[in-house]
């Protein structure tokens, strides 16, 4: 141990002397090693994180203040972004720098303190994503109506998956991806963060309709990865349209406003999710009674209808009876001038009628002249014959006395040649000629051409 | 009615909505009655899509798995272990 320094001691000889560096490293180890893991709780003040990219500060109270540094390693994992003010509990070991002799906190880890100061925090973080747009109501998607896949983010053990497949299977069992997170502490902000992303990125036949993003109820520090920026704004862009069902009704995070819908519970967000399949096929079904008796009920309306209408269109043989009426009247008063224009062509015909011989008249008319004429024509061809008869006897006569042979009888003679005709001329007899003698009594003698012209000697 | 949307590519949603605005105008039987013999016969295909989509009620629980390369499958999940 080392003595205090700052008490009187009269016994000046018997204190070891130190140098300066002794004492100096002699101090480093000594807080080092009695304080290489403190947690201090004061509040930040005079941050700053210069291109080096530590942080330096210093944490306070109302009597003291003690520097503090955060390498840059540590400060990316800090929960919370350190700012001025905040009210922390800082994990880290003290350190001193020899040369100056002064101790500062090496903070590893830096939480919020108190409920208090982290709703502040949180309520500035709501202001500023707020700004960022990503609240905005129309970045809210629908949910479908009846998803076919649905993507969980939550850890895969534990009350809540279970709550939510058995409610899922209570009311339409369907395809469920669990994407398994750690859903608090150290690192569970870039796993939620990494499954809501890579949902997103799936291949389209892997790709769910709808995500769900739960976990159950605890303190506000176990919620915090829900309220991390990174979170946020992954759900704020998932393209799948998202249900954040973080805690209890009563606990809202961050990621409840940059969700398309909040649920109360993740057994809630499972009833957001699908429909009840039997209220479908109840719904369904009732729509398809309605549907067949309201064409029932159209058919047999227009049935009625037809059967009233049938009704007062009333017997066809009443609508016949007046057609007939119609057609006999117009058949009578046509008959009528019918019968004035066959009455005036009858007057006509009678006229002309009368002009008209009958043809037995006209007949015997015939007769009586046919008869006449054919007696006088008997008459007269008798008294022709006769006369010809008489005109033939007396032609005969003179005929017979005209005859040659009656001139043969006188001693004349026909010279005929070898063709039986007679020779008129003597002319036409050639010497050595063949002639035929007739003489009366049709008795002929030949005889042959001697001598020439004129002194032509017969025989 | 008269849409030429064939029923096979309709959501559930969809084809629920269409079969509804269906079944109210057959009741109102404001329609023609071959307009709406021709609306009958759209909504009973709409019922049986919809009856189908409601058969198709199965299932599958899976997780997913991201190996060290970032490549993702999916296994099976009991939740129940």
């Amino acid at each position: 141990m080392i003595p205090p320094m700052n008490e009187p001691n009269p016994i000046r000889s018997n204190v070891p002397e130190f140098s300066v560096s002794d004492l100096a490293f002699s101090l480093k180890r000594t807080l080092e090693e009695n304080y290489s893991r403190v947690r201090v709780r004061g509040e930040l003040s005079r941050v700053s994180i210069p291109a080096s990219g530590h942080m330096y500060s210093s944490l306070k109270d109302d009597q003291a203040v003690i520097d503090a540094v955060c390498w840059k390693g540590s400060l990316s994992k800090l929960s919370i972004r350190p700012e001025e003010g905040l009210e922390v509990i800082c994990t880290g070991r003290i350190t001193t720098y020899p040369a100056r002799s002064n101790y500062q906190l090496v903070i590893e880890t830096m939480e919020l303190a108190g409920e208090g100061a982290l709703l502040k925090m949180l309520e500035e973080r709501k202001k500023k994503l707020a700004a960022e747009g990503l609240f905005a109501p129309e970045r809210k998607k629908p949910l479908p109506f009846l998803p076919d896949h649905i993507g969980v983010v939550t850890s895969p053990t534990g009350a809540v998956i279970r709550d939510i497949l058995h409610r899922l299977n209570d009311r339409f069992p369907r395809r469920v991806t669990v994407w398994p997170v750690m859903v608090q502490g150290e690192g569970a902000e870039i796993q939620i963060t990494a499954a809501i992303d890579g949902f997103n990125t799936l291949p389209e036949s892997q790709r769910p309709d709808v995500l769900i993003v739960a976990r159950g109820g605890g303190s506000l520090e176990d919620l915090m990865p829900f309220n991390a920026e990174s979170v946020v704004h992954a759900a704020a862009n998932s393209q799948i349209p998202l249900i954040s069902a973080v805690g209890h009704e009563t606990d809202t995070t961050l990621i409840d406003y940059a969700a398309d819908l909040r649920a109360p519970t993740p057994t809630g967000a499972a009833e957001m999710a699908v429909p009840v399949r039997l209220n479908l096929i109840a719904q369904i079904s009732d729509n398809e009674k309605r549907l067949f008796s309201s064409l029932n009920r159209l058919l047999s309306e227009n049935r009625h209808r037809l059967e009233a209408l049938s009704a007062k269109l009333g017997d066809p043989a009443h609508l016949l009876e007046i057609q007939t009426q119609r057609l006999d009247r117009i058949t009578e008063k046509m008959s009528g001038l019918f019968g004035k224009y066959l009455a005036r062509k009858e007057n006509a015909l009678t006229h002309h009628g009368a002009a008209l011989r009958p043809p037995k008249h006209l007949i015997s008319e015939g007769n009586q002249r046919l008869t006449r004429w054919s007696e006088t024509l008997e008459t007269t061809a008798k008294k022709n014959v006769h006369q010809q008869k008489v005109r033939l006897e007396s032609l005969s006569g003179m005929l017979e006395l005209l005859s040659f042979e009656n001139v043969l009888q006188r001693g004349f003679v026909v010279i005929e040649n070898k063709d039986g005709k007679p020779v008129t001329n003597p002319d036409s007899l050639t010497q050595g000629q063949q002639i035929t003698l007739r003489f009366k009594e049709k008795k002929t003698r030949t005889a042959t051409i001697n001598g020439t012209e004129n002194q032509g000697s017969l025989f | 009615m008269g849409q030429a949307n064939p029923v096979e590519n309709l959501s559930f949603e969809t084809a629920l909505e269409e079969l509804e605005t269906i079944v109210r105008s057959l009741e109102s039987g404001q329609a023609p009655l071959e307009d709406s013999i021709k609306a009958y016969e759209r909504g009973t295909l709409l019922k049986d899509h919809c009856a189908k989509k409601l058969r198709e009620a199965q299932a599958k629980i899976e997780k997913i798995a991201v190996a060290k390369d970032g490549s993702i499958t999916t296994q099976p999940l009991d939740p129940e272990e």
